[in-house]
């Protein structure tokens, strides 16, 4: 089918097309950074059981600092091209900077504008029209869970 | 335009007016994201005819009081509609006593119930219990929990690569240590029919029970206990036109007289005294508490709403649409359907491209399609399938050739939103 089968259908489509843009299939399809790290100090799975999607997040700590972030997973575009966007952007970043970004995103996953015009996000701004799809916000999160819990101000796995 | 001929030519009355059924459904006439609701996860939970609808209300506005307990007219009333709405489901699937039917909450908590009581009293350390590879985690879990605290091992049964069971694994596990085979009379993933009789037979002849899950079959054909010769059937209301929260066991007499009760309360006692107590008799052993009384006479309304269509028509008019759906998402290019071509009900989980399951659904729901996707409380056998999620339609009594098209249509939005050729 072509686009004039689907086009002038309103609101739904132009959300739907919203929600998958090219980047976001294009990390989908060619993951960045996904695989094993050897020499990972922190690492830690999280799945989604009503779903099945699960993300295993593989950091590398250097001090306070992120010298790479690997994973592995399984599931939806939403949550394999937030977990590949998110290794991109947060690669070299610090613990501090990393959280900051977290909660920037999470708000934009909300539908806050002003965080979804934050640079800091890069990539990661393609995935502002999940908001309209409250259902699938939770798709987004899992790799930001993971890293929330093995870095965070609560963590226990440190 | 009279004609000698007229007789001749004109289409032969319809056997079944599937736009006469959908009119007695109030829900299949609203929109959804302003497109007409395609409504395919039957598997999941059906729709409610006007005539369930109003048999609950009915019971709140005229005759609503606890049952068995009052000696005044609204609790006989009650009462009354109650037990009768028991013998009409017993009736239905050939139990030979309403006293066989227990009323519980759904499938999961028939099966709980028989894990928790036959399986407290008759399963043993080095006892087996065999299963399928293709249950429901609800005809799983309850056995793994089973198996943990007596020591007995769990089985399955392998499925092969058209979803059918492999029946020379079934005879090679069935032993004289096996002590219960549970399985699925239909597979909530694949849709395929299971030859429960056979199953059954065999279980007998080593000197097993049998339990058959009867969630996905009993919407879709006429189930005859009897015939099929197990010891226990589970099933629930809400995949069969009935409210959520009502479901049955039925369970052999023998088999229910000699095990213990379940929760203990009031309903399910004929005495109590500081030291212990007497369980009632047969089915009010396994009802403590008040019970889901007005969801019971939405199950009996359900089930005679289904007898006057004739569940025999049902599965022809389900058959003919699972064909043309097969056949439809068959001619789709990298469409992958699981299960077989051949004795299945119209649960039809598939594949498409690489677009993941999750965001099939997510693009059908905007055209109005309601689909499940996911592992569809199946993880085991997806693992088996090698598949972390599937998409799936399932066809109910009221679904048309056109709500297929409207799913391949959506098809199409999800193919051209990912570029999939």
């Amino acid at each position: 089918m072509g686009m004039t089968g689907h086009g002038g259908e309103g609101l739904e489509l132009s959300s739907l097309q919203d929600l998958y843009q090219q980047v976001i299939l294009d990390h989908y399809r060619r993951p960045r950074n996904k695989g094993p790290l050897e020499d990972a100090t922190h690492t830690l799975t999280l799945n989604n059981p009503l779903c099945g999607d699960v993300i295993d997040l593989m950091l590398r700590l250097e001090g306070d600092r992120i010298a790479e972030v690997h994973f592995e997973g399984k599931g939806c575009s939403i949550s394999q091209a937030s977990a590949s966007m998110m290794s991109g952007v947060l690669k070299g970043s610090t613990i501090q900077e990393a959280l900051q970004v977290m909660a920037t995103f999470t708000r934009m996953l909300h539908g806050d504008m002003d965080a979804a015009a934050d640079t800091d996000l890069g990539d990661l701004r393609a995935l502002a029209g999940v908001s309209k799809f409250p259902v699938r916000v939770k798709c987004a999160l899992l790799a930001w869970n993971c890293l929330g819990e093995l870095v965070g101000p609560d963590t226990t796995h440190s | 335009m009279e004609s000698p001929d007229s007789k001749s030519v004109s289409a032969p009355p319809s056997p079944y007016d599937v736009e006469r059924i959908r009119a007695d459904f109030p829900i299949l006439g609203r929109l959804v994201h302003g497109a007409p609701l395609v409504y395919l996860d039957n598997a999941a939970s059906s729709q409610k005819p006007y005539s369930v609808i109003q048999a609950v209300d009915a019971y709140y506005r005229e005759i609503n009081a606890n049952v068995h307990r009052g000696a005044h007219e609204l609790s006989i009333r009650a009462t009354e509609a109650y037990e009768g709405a028991r013998a009409v489901v017993a009736e239905h699937i050939g139990a030979t006593s309403a006293s066989e039917l227990v009323f519980v909450r759904g499938t999961t908590e028939a099966i709980n119930l028989v894990a928790w009581t036959w399986g407290a009293a008759h399963v043993a350390e080095g006892d087996e219990i065999l299963l399928t590879k293709m249950e429901h985690h609800s005809n799983l879990v309850p056995w793994q929990i089973l198996a943990h605290r007596a020591g007995a091992t769990l089985r399955y049964v392998d499925v092969a690569a058209d979803g059918s069971l492999v029946m020379d694994d079934y005879d090679r596990l069935l032993s004289d240590r096996t002590c219960l085979v549970g399985v699925t009379h239909v597979s909530n993933t694949l849709g395929v029919v299971n030859p429960v009789a056979e199953i059954a037979r065999k279980a007998h002849e080593a000197g097993a029970v049998c339990l058959v899950d009867g969630a996905q079959a009993a919407p879709h054909m006429q189930i005859d206990v009897q015939a099929l010769g197990c010891d226990f059937y589970a099933f629930s209301g809400h995949k069969m036109l009935a409210p959520t929260g009502i479901g049955a066991l039925w369970g052999r007499r023998e088999l229910l007289d000699a095990m213990p009760p379940w929760q203990g309360g009031g309903e399910m006692i004929s005495e109590v005294r500081l030291e212990g107590f007497t369980a009632a008799p047969l089915p009010y052993k396994f009802e403590a508490g008040t019970p889901n009384i007005a969801g019971a006479l939405g199950f009996a309304e359900a089930i005679r709403y289904l007898q006057r269509i004739g569940l025999e028509k049902i599965h022809a008019w389900e058959a003919e649409l699972t064909a043309y759906a097969l056949d439809s998402l068959g001619r789709v290019d990298g469409i992958e359907i699981f299960g077989p071509r051949e004795d299945r009900v119209g649960v039809i989980s598939f594949r498409y491209a690489d677009i993941h399951a999750h965001d099939l659904a997510t693009i059908l729901d905007q055209k109005g399609v309601a689909i499940r996707a996911g592992h569809h409380c199946n993880q085991p056998l997806m693992a088996h399938l090698g598949v972390d999620a599937t998409a799936r339609a399932s066809i109910y009594l009221y679904n048309t050739r056109s709500e297929i098209d409207a799913l391949i249509e959506a098809l199409g939005l999800a193919a051209h939103l990912f570029g999939v050729a």
